[in-house]
């Protein structure tokens, strides 16, 4: 299993020194597929920014125009009178916000639980929490939804951080990383007579801080782009997230195709910032879960 | 056993202990585990054999909504649909996924910066996403009809506005976003494979294709194994991508399970019948993945 203390490096050579010749055409052959690829994922990125910039009138064009002219900023003005973006973006930070929080406390602490602490039915009630991972939750979400509107929460916010805060895919990414600390570091908080609870607070959480990161980054991308839970609960549009905003718009301003693609990229800009700043986390926490499925 | 300060009376007060500790700290998680889908999963399999729906509450209905549902045109074409999505979406999913791990596994500059572009899809809103590409597949105007156009294909396919194109068109879209996550997976196997292997095979004259046959694939058993798992459940529960890229349309050329669900349950206000489309659902991927795990675990027997 990959630790995320230390994470392998990605790019161990497979292939010692070759003769110069073949080895560089490989090469050359090795770069062309990897610009064609980064073309072909990028591709969509590049068109929406583009057309975001452009006057309505300019998107679709014979031939392509690749560089918007004249550029045209207003769209970024526009958007906000046109549309509720601001509640949207606030509602959405605000599950986000929670969610992450609540999940990454209560997984955390779970899977002090069941890394840490022997006890009898430890095991098979793990199997039970990573049985659920692998049921799709549109088999549950008739049920759910009766549930949760009889607990008065349907159309509510409260409705989207019960659906996302209690998922054990946090209990599950953290207990793979407790359990790359050695016990005998507890053991000795034991005899000093740190109580369970002291080490879970004192040396689990500051020594976990890289799961932490990957798991409240993962968290909060997965909340902010959930689509399915804010169209199910969420009817009253002062709740609307922004997923729900947006495809909304889509259908009411089907022929603004700029306005739409700045909808657009005000939605990924957020995550694309925070993806960046910080990726290897993201790569940490999709390495350290998807290994040991 | 992980030593609590030892207590003379002995090992059974200790367990109690344990138990209790360890309770402690999976109930803030466990209690909203279990109240929010334990017991949703378990309604399941009551509501299914019930009508009901908006009018009065559940009514104990035995096997009708099973009968119904051998009889219904409409999620016989769901089911069929999903299958084609499944069906195309897996290899090729693979197929990239691996070739981008593959290429990526090499001594080429630039490679960090591409991990990162190829993953971004994966972690980008499939609403916004959906637009994109609904643009780009717009059939007279939009950059890849011109393109197909351009090479010299006259009349390339209306996309998701025609019956046979749309479903196409959403693998594609399907493909595209998720090939960079499991590329991720593919490269954290890789690691796992010792470089000696590499140099033994190498060293009995073996090229870099039978190097791949005979030492990366045997290797990436395990990973594989695992992505094949995700890739099915994942496939057979796909829903927000079709929903909104094409709702379904045009007709019912995309509607898939997950979504006819939906459609029973959220918007027909048919709990009862929702419900047993969902169990059929969830029966499916619970047997595949079952069936999975038993082709899984004789393979690496023999």
């Amino acid at each position: 299993m990959t630790t995320l203390l230390h994470p392998p490096s990605l790019e161990i050579p497979l292939e010692p020194a070759r003769p110069p010749r073949r080895s560089r055409t490989k090469r050359l052959l090795g770069y062309a597929a990897l610009i064609v690829a980064a073309a072909a994922i990028l591709l969509p990125f590049y068109w929406m920014l583009m057309s975001s910039l452009k006057a309505n009138n300019d998107v679709y064009t014979i031939p392509v125009r690749w560089l918007p002219d004249p550029v045209v900023w207003k769209n970024y003005v526009d958007i906000w009178h046109k549309s509720d973006m601001t509640t949207w973006l606030k509602n959405t930070l605000v599950l986000s916000v929670a969610v992450t929080f609540l999940q990454v406390v209560t997984g955390s602490f779970a899977a002090y639980g069941f890394a840490k602490v022997r006890f009898p039915g430890r095991n098979v009630l793990f199997l039970a929490y990573i049985g659920t991972i692998a049921v799709p939750w549109q088999s549950y979400m008739i049920p759910q939804f009766i549930l949760f509107s009889k607990l008065h929460l349907s159309d509510t916010l409260w409705s989207i951080v019960a659906l996302q805060a209690f998922g054990a895919f946090g209990v599950f990414l953290m207990k793979q990383f407790y359990e790359t600390i050695p016990d005998e570091l507890l053991d000795a908080a034991r005899i000093d007579g740190m109580s369970e609870y002291g080490i879970w607070r004192r040396i689990m959480l500051p020594l976990s801080v890289p799961a932490i990161a990957s798991l409240s980054l993962l968290t909060f991308v997965t909340t902010w782009n959930d689509y399915l839970g804010p169209l199910i609960y969420l009817r009253s549009h002062s709740l609307w997230t922004v997923q729900i905003g947006l495809k909304t718009f889509v259908n009411s301003y089907n022929a603004e195709y700029s306005l739409i693609m700045t909808g657009s990229v005000l939605s990924v800009l957020p995550i694309a910032v925070i993806f960046l700043l910080g990726q290897r986390y993201f790569v940490e926490g999709i390495a350290t879960t998807g290994l040991k499925g | 056993m992980t030593s609590m300060p030892m207590v003379r009376r002995g090992r059974g007060r200790l367990v109690l202990r344990n138990t209790a500790v360890g309770w402690s700290f999976l109930l803030p998680n466990f209690a909203g585990f279990a109240v929010l889908t334990l017991v949703p999963v378990a309604l399941l399999f009551y509501y299914a054999f019930t009508s009901w729906n908006v009018f009065g509450g559940a009514e104990w209905t035995g096997l009708d909504n099973f009968r119904q549902l051998v009889h219904d045109h409409s999620f016989r074409t769901a089911l069929t649909n999903t299958v084609y999505y499944t069906v195309f979406h897996i290899p090729l999913t693979l197929v990239a996924a691996l070739g981008l791990a593959l290429l990526l596994n090499r001594k080429l500059r630039g490679v960090a910066f591409f991990r990162t572009v190829a993953f971004f899809p994966y972690i980008t809103s499939i609403v916004a996403l959906a637009q994109v590409w609904n643009m780009l597949f717009s059939p007279s105007y939009g950059p890849i009809n011109q393109f197909l156009r351009a090479i010299g294909i006259a009349h390339p396919p209306g996309w998701t506005t025609s019956a046979d194109w749309s479903m196409p068109a959403v693998i594609l879209v399907g493909t595209w976003r998720e090939a960079g996550y499991y590329m991720l997976l593919f490269l954290a196997g890789l690691q796992t494979i010792p470089t000696q292997l590499y140099e033994a095979a190498k060293v009995d004259g073996a090229n870099a294709w039978q190097r791949l046959l005979a030492v990366t694939l045997p290797g990436l058993r395990p990973t594989t194994f695992f992505v094949v798992v995700m890739l099915t459940i994942g496939s057979f529960k796909v829903f927000d991508l079709i929903l909104v890229m094409t709702a379904g349309g045009p007709g019912q050329s995309t509607l898939v399970v997950s979504q006819y669900i939906y459609q029973k349950g959220f918007i027909e206000n048919q709990f009862g019948y929702a419900s047993a489309i969902s169990i059929v659902l969830f029966a499916i991927c619970f047997v595949i993945t079952v069936v999975q795990f038993l082709i899984n675990r004789r393979g690496s027997e023999a």
